[in-house]
């Protein structure tokens, strides 16, 4: 994508930045969709109508709240550490943003292509760890402190189940890099890799009941890693108020809302990378069909987004369903339980991918 | 060179969401275990007793409702029964059963928020709107029956306010009829779930003894394993007629006595209500409701104690009179106030957030802690 920029534009640094901007263009619709959607969906869940008044059903809502945020005052608590106070909010978002960097959108668009693609997600993720602990400290209010010692727990926690199903997923596609395995699941949904992949022999039908449980671990574990409900011990409201944001408000408030809402559609969109074929349509292309080469990209973002959407469903879905594990609990599901299981699972994955 | 450590002291409240109003627990915390929970309490206080002392029988009747404004129709109906019980006054047949009804119906309302509530603090949003959506429709019989939604002043001295909207009963079986498949639907979001269990099952166990020693009362004393509720153990209006159980924990999930027999022992009586409700609607005969109200309430020199069977546990009215038009002294057992006590015994060792479980599961209302 860079050297394409590079090549249009003709000045490398000011390339970067345009490449390095264009996530924002997704992200910040897709976060006003979302916050839409999850309050939508709430609302229906629970026999309510939700927002009614801003534009249809309530769709500007979200727009409007945005505007508020931002000519809110900009309060820096007095007793607080400014410098991490100000700087945490920043750190929390570019964890985040960071993960959009090698997502494949399309086979034609990616940020970044790396060799590495899912290391370097599993890394950058990491540093969202250090914004929360640091928004926690500097609040200097014992909520934010418990609220950020737990997330901290947490993300730390569930990073090795993640990371360990990942880890039998690169044994089976022998990649990390996730363009590559994106087009090893061509189109049509039975080569996916829940599906035991792309290829037709036996090992595809022994395979797919592991690849279902290291989707449940997976799944499992990534809610925990974005702090949603059942898992939302950091900014549990009833007990802990706001957790490690109680006392953002404003913009610095915004980043964190942006960040949770870019997480939760990341993580979403690795889960469709690695076991849904990713951009890849679940049942062939229409341009193919036309012979209108142009058309697949957009139908790859479309396919890749609704992807991503839909898992990000299922997330709102659980989280106005489920009570809250306490945080005991939720240590005992992941050192317990997910880690053996996952552990297993990838040995498991290994043995058949070696038959 | 010893490192200095401390306790964190932990504020919760009085602004809090889960305190249930403005309470304020003071937590000593050792990492995330909590050490002592100290409440601190009197940011509600409205002087109601004192103010009592002030007013004539039936104007400290609206007073009452403000107490515990989950459950005001029960409140009016205590006083009632004191003032009542004091003056020698005989209420129409008529009058009980609207009483009983009515009562019954507040102890729904009140448990629907109580479990509704409970299920906030786990962290369930979903099941608290289902529940006010089915309190609604109670509220909306009562708005039916006096006109307000919160606060009825209904019950009164000798008899209630006013007599039944011609349509009330119809409607009440109604809304008995469309409540009862909601108590399935309850019990499957959220008392059987898998992740409700793990946070409330064996968590803040409250052994009989204990119960008993710190006068626990209503749902919390029954959750411990005692068969004791006052509507049977010392019947009071014409409770004696019905046939109804009275549920106890059995610790069918965890301990006898944990937050979720506490929490379980209200959903069951939500059934029993409704069964007393029914049987009313089949036996109330018509009459003049207002035959028996005096005109000047003005009892005998003398005093009384009543107590009642409230939604949160054995309400209590201690009246004196000395025969003028104001009565010299109001006290009131309530028996959040004496519930909360128990925070300490419950909460050590627990976690923070236990400390939130059990504090939801013993059901307090601050307007009625603080008066």
């Amino acid at each position: 994508m860079q050297d394409f920029l590079i090549e249009l534009i003709g000045n490398e640094i000011l390339a970067l930045v345009i490449a390095s901007a264009l996530p924002l263009a997704f992200i910040v619709p897709f976060v006003i969709i979302a916050v839409w959607l999850e309050r939508k969906v709430s609302a229906h869940m629970q026999d309510r109508l939700g927002p009614m008044r801003v534009g249809w059903h309530g769709l500007l809502q979200t727009v409007a709240d945005f505007f508020k945020l931002i000519q809110k005052e900009d309060i820096t608590p007095s007793l607080v550490d400014k410098k991490l106070f100000n700087i945490a909010p920043v750190i929390v978002f570019i964890g985040s943003y960071a993960v959009f960097a090698a997502l494949p959108f399309t086979s034609t668009y990616i940020g970044m292509s790396l060799d590495l693609g899912l290391l370097y997600i599993i890394a950058v993720s990491g540093i969202v760890v250090a914004g929360i602990l640091m928004a926690g400290w500097a609040s200097n209010n014992k909520y934010s402190l418990l609220g950020s010692m737990r997330s901290a727990a947490q993300i730390v926690s569930y990073e090795i189940p993640t990371a360990i199903v990942i880890l039998s997923l690169v044994m089976f596609t022998g990649t990390l890099s996730l363009s590559e395995m994106t087009e090893l699941q061509t189109a049509y949904f039975w080569n996916w890799n829940i599906l035991g992949g792309a290829e037709w022999n036996l090992a595809k039908f022994l395979i797919i009941p592991f690849m279902l449980i290291a989707f449940i671990i997976f799944y499992v574990s990534s809610l925990a890693e974005v702090n949603r409900t059942p898992f939302d011990m950091p900014e549990a409201e009833s007990e802990l108020v706001g957790g490690y944001h109680t006392e953002y408000s404003g913009m610095k408030f915004a980043m964190f809302f942006l960040a949770e809402y870019a997480n939760m559609f990341a993580v979403s969109a690795i889960a469709s990378v690695i076991f849904f074929g990713g951009y890849h349509s679940p049942i062939g292309y229409l341009g193919d069909l036309f012979g209108i080469e142009a058309l697949i990209p957009f139908e790859q973002l479309f396919w890749f987004a609704s992807k991503g959407i839909f898992f990000v469903f299922v997330q709102m879905w659980l989280r106005w369903t489920l009570p809250r594990v306490r945080v005991d609990q939720l240590m005992t599901i992941c050192w317990k339980y997910l880690i053996p299981f996952s552990i297993v699972n990838l040995i498991i994955i290994g043995i058949i991918t070696l038959i | 060179m010893a490192v200095k450590t401390e306790e964190l002291v932990l504020n919760m409240g009085p602004q809090h969401p889960s305190t249930h109003g403005v309470l304020r627990l003071e937590l000593e915390l050792e990492g995330e275990l909590v050490k002592s929970v100290k409440p601190h309490i009197g940011y509600l206080h409205r002087c109601f007793e004192k103010h009592a002392e002030a007013m004539t029988y039936p104007q400290i009747i609206p007073y009452t409702d403000r107490m515990d404004y989950l459950a005001s129709m029960y409140n009016n109906f205590g006083y009632a029964l004191a003032v009542e019980k004091l003056m020698d006054i005989e209420v129409p047949e008529r009058v009980e059963y609207i009483r009983v009804i009515m009562g019954e119906l507040q102890r729904i309302a009140s448990h629907l928020v109580a479990i509704g509530t409970y299920g906030l603090d786990i962290g369930a949003f979903t099941p608290f709107l289902y529940l006010f959506r089915d309190r609604e429709k109670i509220l909306s019989l009562f708005e039916m029956t006096c006109g307000a939604r919160l606060l009825y002043n209904y019950i009164w001295v000798g008899g209630v306010s006013h007599d039944l909207h011609p349509d009330f009963l119809r409607l009440t079986k109604e809304f008995i009829e469309y409540f009862r498949p909601n108590v399935d639907e309850i019990n499957n979001l959220l008392t059987f779930n898998k992740i409700f269990i793990e946070r409330t099952a064996n968590v803040g166990v409250l052994p009989l003894d204990t119960a008993i020693n710190y006068g626990m009362t209503g749902p919390n004393l029954r959750a411990s394993g005692l068969k004791f509720d006052l509507r049977k153990d010392d019947p009071y209006s014409i409770y004696d007629k019905f046939d109804f159980d009275i549920p106890v924990g059995e610790g069918m999930v965890g301990t006898v006595g944990d937050c979720w027999d506490r929490y379980f022992v209200r959903v069951l009586e939500l059934e029993q209500s409704l069964k007393i409700i029914e049987q009313a609607i089949e036996q109330i005969p018509d009459g003049d409701v207002t035959a028996a109200i005096p005109k000047r309430v003005k009892p005998p020199k003398g005093s009384i104690y009543t107590r009642v069977e409230n939604p949160k546990g054995e309400l209590g009215y201690f009246i004196i009179s000395d025969g003028g038009l104001n009565p010299v002294r109001v006290k009131v057992r309530a028996p959040s106030f004496v519930a909360l006590s128990v925070m300490d015994e419950l909460c050590k060792g627990a976690l923070v957030a236990d400390v939130v479980a059990i504090l939801g599961s013993i059901d307090i209302v601050l307007g009625e802690v603080d008066r």
